[in-house]
């Protein structure tokens, strides 16, 4: 392994109790994260890919009832094994995290500078001045217009793009070497989205930070990215390259999940892909692969029996039984495609 | 493979049966219901029914066997006047309960319509709501009070005084899921094919206000008999010697230092009433309308 | 927040309004002639005829609310049938105890119910968590005059520790007017604790489910810190809502609580009142007392706009 592995999951299992009985959100899962890396965890809502993150954070501890299995290894220590309070310091300071929804992320009881100084004051030494200072300069830093007046004001007097910069400037505050992005731009507005686009790639640029980021966008993962997984029911079903994704990829979930995506200089009459049937609810997983159900390739091998996540070439590992027979099938297609 | 064979009858019927056992299995999931069923079964036997077989009549007076402790032969005791305390409880309860159910049918039926009305028609809304608020402004007791000292105390006056405060809380939660209802599509599209607005009304948006008015109903019988037996309590309800638990109570009190048992027993009992009651109206609420908040009453 | 304050106020003149209309619609309704109720039996037909003109009872039922309502304008809401005072200085009289014992309940209901309903969310679904529900749904079906015999009958009767009935005021010293009001506080205490428990932890969890406090977790707060900065201070608003709005009836429940020991408060003197048909009392005490729920739900909303700056800045 090489030794600039920054995050390390290995086997991770997450399980909820529910009333339906113990459920396991997310199944076995291994990546890891290298510094300066930023990665893409892609798929379906519900396929377990907020559940990862929150595993990480471990943020799930707080609701009761949830249980893992695993290892999560950050600079090789296991975060599964910190108690309470150590992992107290490892969130904010060394991971963190930018949520979905910026217009219910922030506290609306607390000013916006409250909320940043009490960030930066959880893990640094520092006056309140100086804590001031620096969060008026991370206010700065996210590109908000005038920062003094941002400081003193609250979080229902900002549009929905601001406060998802102050929820970056939030995350920001303690230099973290890993930002986990949860959706970050699913409940903005278009132009909005690709602001905070940029704000992510300049922050890729000028800081020493990993990022994971959880998007259901390939879009997203295109411009941003180095590295994709790709997940499906609680199961990492790729992982490979971003070049390798778009050009090869050899799942036929993400075969399907790229052909849904609407091209705008392709053909408007051709109809768009869709992924027939819907994904099982967790209580209902299927015996074999998960996906075979919904697959198009799927023998009744992949309705018995699991395939293993394999690495079929450089970096590139795929959990399906016929990927070779896919990737023949892909050829012959951009074969055809190709004279245009 | 197996072979499913696709009969519409039925996987209809199926449907149904499933849909069947998980409404039982919810109510028997839920252990206070379950718990608020049994004690209002069995208090509601007590009261209702065992009146017909007990011999001791709770007004017969015995003055030799006064403040005698609970026995075999006076299971509760007997009070100052030498009568029989379990039987003064018996009667007492079908007194309350009655004169709770009764407070509730009554501001059950004027609180709904006075809400469904007041959700459909936005000129009428405000002057019932303002009345509401207005009448919603005196506490319970207190208006309860006034009602009576004017009317006079009696059991009759007692079911119009308590409906008078009761029926506004009853209005206040139809009307306002009624106004949920009012705004859905499927409203627009009756009036749109012309159909009357009573023919809406109790049709379309009445029968869809029943399980916030259920529950509601649920917590009213319960404040009904705490707010009667405080009202006997005082002397300002079901006049002696009539019993009732607030009035025999009201007995305890002043012979507290003879005898516990003329406090103890109509206390329990009444604390078990209103508990079971309280019991099934939080059970009910769970299993008819999950998202509401719990502690809201 | 000045907009806020004056929208605040100015509805609450329609309430008041009703509740005086109700009152005295309530006595004028009243079967009997109030004029026969003063002079008693033995007065003569032309004693009582000179009384109803004296009084204005003749005239149209407007025309009497209007000089009522005027004088109630004034502060004045009449005189006692019977005692030689104002229904002003007959309230005043009884208002201290009543006051002290509310208050008292409601500091302990407070004490009692805040830590319990944090706690109880925090550990949702443990064995004190269902202790503590299973205890308050018992507690708000305890009526406080119910309360308040079982303990007389423990600690007077059985314990002889505490006073069976009867009033110090704050004047006798504060450790009589405690040892006094103790057990009355704590039987009319126990259903507000009962509620105000079952109102915290229900808030407190719906508070939970909201993402800033995922956020405060993300940032590596203590949880002391998320519990009592972040989620308690959201949940402050419902929580004051019960508190305010059961406050009214904490006052009339220590009216019936005050006849379990005596005490010389508004209960003692609607009591009395009830019993002697004296009815301008009846009619100021009620009043009074609405008024004095109606204003403290006031205050509850202006609370609010302090609490919550959502609600300060609301230009609407």
């Amino acid at each position: 392994m090489e030794n600039d592995i920054l995050l390390e999951v290995k086997n991770l299992c997450t399980y909820f109790s529910t009333e339906k009985g113990k459920l396991r959100a997310v199944d076995h899962i291994s990546f890891s994260v290298k510094e300066k890396e930023i990665v893409g965890i892609v798929g379906e809502s519900g396929c377990g890919k907020s559940v990862t993150a929150e595993s990480i954070m471990r943020l799930l501890d707080e609701k009761n009832l949830v249980s893992y299995e695993g290892e999560i290894l950050y600079k090789g220590n296991n975060l599964l094994s910190l108690k309470k309070n150590e992992m107290q310091e490892v969130r904010g300071k060394e991971i963190a995290m930018i949520f979905q929804d910026p217009m219910t992320s922030l506290n609306p009881v607390y000013t916006i500078g409250n909320q940043i100084v009490e960030g930066i004051l959880t893990h640094q030494k520092i006056s309140k001045k100086e804590a001031k200072q620096k969060a008026i300069d991370l206010l700065r830093f996210t590109e908000i217009p005038s920062p003094e007046k941002r400081f003193d004001q609250y979080p229902h007097e900002l549009s929905g793009g601001m406060r998802q910069r102050v929820m970056i400037a939030l995350a920001l505050a303690c230099n973290p070497k890993l930002l986990i992005a949860d959706e970050p731009t699913t409940a903005l507005d278009v132009t909005t989205q690709s602001q905070i686009l940029d704000l992510l790639n300049k922050l890729k640029d000028e800081l020493n930070m990993s990022t994971i980021m959880i998007t259901h966008d390939l879009g997203v993962v295109a411009e941003l990215c180095s590295r994709v997984i790709v997940m499906y029911l609680g199961q990492i079903i790729e992982i490979a390259n971003v070049e390798d994704i778009f050009d090869s990829a050899q799942h036929p979930y993400t075969e399907g999940l790229l052909n849904s995506i609407p091209h705008i200089d392709g053909d408007r009459s051709k109809k768009l892909n869709v992924i027939q049937g819907t994904v099982p609810t967790l209580d209902k997983v299927p015996v074999g692969c998960n996906f075979a159900g919904r697959c198009q390739y799927a023998t009744d091998k992949c309705r018995e029996v699991e395939p293993e996540l394999k690495e079929v070439m450089d970096n590139h590992f795929v959990k399906c039984w016929n990927y070779e027979l896919i990737r023949k099938t892909n050829k012959e297609e951009n074969e055809i495609a190709t004279p245009y | 493979m197996q072979q499913v064979s696709i009969n519409t009858k039925d996987l209809k019927k199926r449907m149904y049966a499933e849909q069947r056992s998980l409404w039982i299995k919810r109510f028997f999931y839920n252990k206070m219901l379950v718990f608020g069923s049994l004690l209002l079964i069995l208090l509601g036997f007590l009261v209702l029914i065992l009146p017909f077989f007990i011999k001791s009549d709770p007004l017969v007076m015995d003055t030799v066997n006064r403040f005698k402790a609970p026995s075999s032969e006076h299971w509760f005791g007997t009070d100052s006047y030498g009568r029989d305390v379990f039987s003064r409880v018996i009667y007492g309860g079908r007194v309350s309960i009655i004169i709770g159910l009764a407070v509730t049918l009554i501001s059950g039926f004027f609180g709904l319509v006075i809400g469904v009305c007041s959700a459909y028609y936005r000129s009428l809304d405000h002057i019932l709501m303002r009345f509401c608020d207005g009448l919603m402004a005196f506490p319970a007791i207190l208006l309860a009070i006034a009602i009576m000292a004017t009317m006079g105390p009696n059991s009759f006056n007692v079911v119009i005084a308590l409906s008078i405060v009761f029926t506004p809380y009853v209005a206040r939660v139809v009307r306002s899921s009624a106004i949920v209802i009012k705004e859905q599509t499927y409203i627009e599209a009756l009036k749109s094919q012309g159909a009357s607005a009573w023919r809406i009304l109790a049709l379309h948006i009445a029968p869809n206000t029943i399980s916030p008015l259920i529950i509601q109903c649920t917590f009213i019988f319960a404040d009904t008999i705490l707010t009667e037996a405080a009202l006997s309590f005082l002397g300002a309800g079901i006049p002696a010697p009539e019993p009732s638990w607030g009035n025999i109570l009201y007995d305890g009190k002043l012979a507290i230092f003879n005898a516990w048992w003329m406090t103890a027993f109509p206390g329990v009992a009444l604390l078990l009433t209103v508990l079971g009651l309280n019991l099934f109206g939080d059970g009910l609420r769970d299993l008819l309308d999950p998202h509401t908040n719990k502690a809201k009453k | 927040m000045i907009n806020y304050v004056f929208k605040r106020i100015l509805s609450v003149i329609p309430v008041l309004l009703i509740v005086a209309v109700v009152v005295f619609s309530i006595t004028y309704l009243t079967p009997g002639d109030p004029a026969r109720v003063i002079l008693g039996a033995d007065a003569t037909e032309t004693e009582v005829i000179e009384l109803q003109e004296k009084m204005g009872l003749n005239d149209s039922p407007i025309e009497q609310f209007t000089r009522w309502f005027g004088n109630l304008l004034q502060g004045d809401l009449g005189d006692s049938y019977f005692m030689n005072k104002s229904v002003m200085a007959a309230f005043a009289d009884h208002f201290m105890p009543t006051l002290s014992l509310a208050l008292m309940a409601q500091l302990i209901a407070i004490l009692i119910a805040l830590p319990l309903g944090i706690f109880a969310a925090v550990r949702r679904g443990s064995v004190l968590d269902q202790t503590v529900m299973g205890i308050s749904l018992i507690g708000i079906s305890v009526p406080s005059f119910l309360l308040a015999l079982i303990l007389v009958l423990i600690f007077s009767v059985n314990l002889g520790l505490l006073p069976v009935a009867g009033y110090q005021p704050l004047t006798a010293g504060l450790d009589m007017h405690l040892r006094y009001l103790l057990m009355p506080a704590v039987a009319l205490g126990a259903m507000q604790a009962a509620l105000i428990t079952r109102m915290t932890r229900s808030a407190m969890l719906e508070v939970f489910n909201n993402n800033y406090i995922k956020t405060a977790h993300s940032k590596g707060v203590k949880e002391k810190k998320v519990l009592f900065k972040h989620a308690l201070r959201n949940a402050a608003l419902p929580i004051l809502t019960v508190i305010g709005q059961t406050f009214g009836v904490l006052i009339t429940g220590a009216a019936v609580v005050e006849t379990v020991f005596n005490i010389p408060g508004i209960g003692q003197l609607i009591i009395n009142s009830v019993e002697r048909r004296d009815f301008p009392v009846i009619q100021g005490v009620v009043l009074l007392i609405s008024i004095t729920y109606v204003l403290l739900n006031l205050i509850i909303d202006l609370l609010y706009g302090v609490l919550d700056p959502r609600i300060r800045l609301d230009k609407k």
